[in-house]
This record gives C-alpha cells, structure tokens and sequence, in this order.
C-alpha cells in the first residue's frame, strides 16, 4: 500500500539542518555551559534517524554515503591522539593546552586541547549510534 | 508572581497525572500516542515555568533538546500505527 507522506517528507527535510545546527550550538556551547560532545552527537544522530524514519535506509544512504564504522575510527583516533600529545612533550596523560588567540572575525579566542577531544566523542557517538540503528532496524 | 507560577506547576503536574492514566489506559494506541506527546509539551511548560522561577537561562537547550525528542518520537509511532514498522529498507514496496 502506498501512502502518501509529502508533507512528513517536505517538514523532514526541513527540520533536519534545524536539528544539525542545534546540534553543532550544543557541541560548542559546551565548553562554559551544560552540552558537549556526548550530547551533541545524539542530537545529530536523531536527526539522521528523523530522516530514516521520513524517508527509508536506501534513501538516506544515498543522501549520506557514510560508512559510521570508519567515523567510530577516525573519532577514537582523534580523541585518543589529542589525549596522548601532551605524553610526548612530557606532561602526563591527558594534559591539556589552551591559550588565546587573535582570529580574524572572533577576536579574541579562546582555542583548547580538549575541544578537539571532544570532537572525537562527538564523532564516536554519531558512529555507533548510527551504526546499532541502521543494523537492528533493518527489517530482514 | 511566585504564587502564579507555582499555581501553574502544580496544574500542570495534575493534568500529567491525567495524561498518564490516558497513557495506561487508552482504549486505542492512538489515544496513547497523543497522550505521550502531550506528555512531552506539559514536560515542556514545566521546564520553562521552572526556569523563570529560579530566574536561569541554562534550562533552556533542555526545552529544545526535549521538543526535538518528543517530535521524533510522535513521528515514529505513527509511522508504526500507519504501516507496522518505523524503518524500511526500500520505501517503494
């Protein structure tokens, strides 16, 4: 039976780059207030599932040819590499690095180590999130 | 003003508690699907009233976050309560 979902199709679309850029809100926003990498990958994972759910795996693989087994490795890679930096200039594991920096169109920034580790979690979340979704859901 | 405001959660807390009984009940899974996210909307007002109660603006990513969650989640049950199951893997069938 073919039903029609032109509208849920339309609005998911939509609101899928509104999901992705609050994600991309949260994953910055948490370096001072509550958000982070953690959080930040779900909510870029659920609007990936919103698209699946409006559409269908064949579609969205389309859409996004992502393989989420090599982002899960470039995420650990990421995180693992900014954690083990500070080994090699003698500071113990997991020292991070921060200073202030004159950008173009910010000002004064703040740029940190750990915002790069956190890019790793990010990555790691949306991977295998996306990867347990894609195999359990798949009906056959 | 505090009075208002607690007044309204705690009309809001009762109204969940009626929404919750649909949610258990409901003779049909639709019934249960508006009560869940109506669920979520009164979840929603509870966050906000309570964010102008202690007078933050921190509690309000968790209004979005929870918007989000609950449109997701309406969607996916009724695409389950429309075709049986939420993903496919070719929709042309």
């Amino acid at each position: 039976m073919k039903i029609n979902n032109v509208i849920l199709q339309f609005t998911a679309k939509f609101v899928f780059f509104i999901i992705f850029f609050f994600a991309v809100h949260i994953f910055f926003a948490g370096h001072y207030t509550p958000g982070g990498g953690f959080v930040g990958g779900l909510v870029t994972a659920s609007a990936i599932v919103l698209l699946i759910i409006a559409f269908d795996l064949n579609t969205v693989q389309k859409l996004l040819p992502i393989n989420y087994i090599y982002v899960v490795a470039v995420g650990l890679i990421l995180a693992l590499g900014t954690a083990a930096f500070s080994m090699f200039v003698g500071e113990p594991f997991f020292t991070h690095f921060f200073d202030y920096f004159y950008l173009p169109l910010f000002g004064k920034t703040s740029l940190h180590t750990a915002a790069l580790f956190d890019l790793g979690v990010y990555l790691v979340v949306v991977g295998v999130t996306m990867t347990i979704i894609q195999t359990i859901g798949e009906d056959e | 003003m505090t009075y208002f405001i607690w007044s309204a959660i705690v009309i809001i807390a009762l109204s969940m508690v009626a929404l919750l009984f649909r949610v258990v009940k409901g003779p049909t899974p639709s019934d249960r699907v508006i009560a869940l996210d109506t669920l979520g909307i009164a979840l929603i007002c509870i966050v906000g009233l309570y964010s102008i109660l202690v007078n933050t603006k921190f509690f309000l990513e968790i209004i979005l976050l929870l918007a989000i969650l609950s449109f997701i989640g309406t969607i996916a049950f009724s695409k389950f309560i429309e075709k049986g199951d939420i993903i496919t893997r070719d929709d042309s069938r």
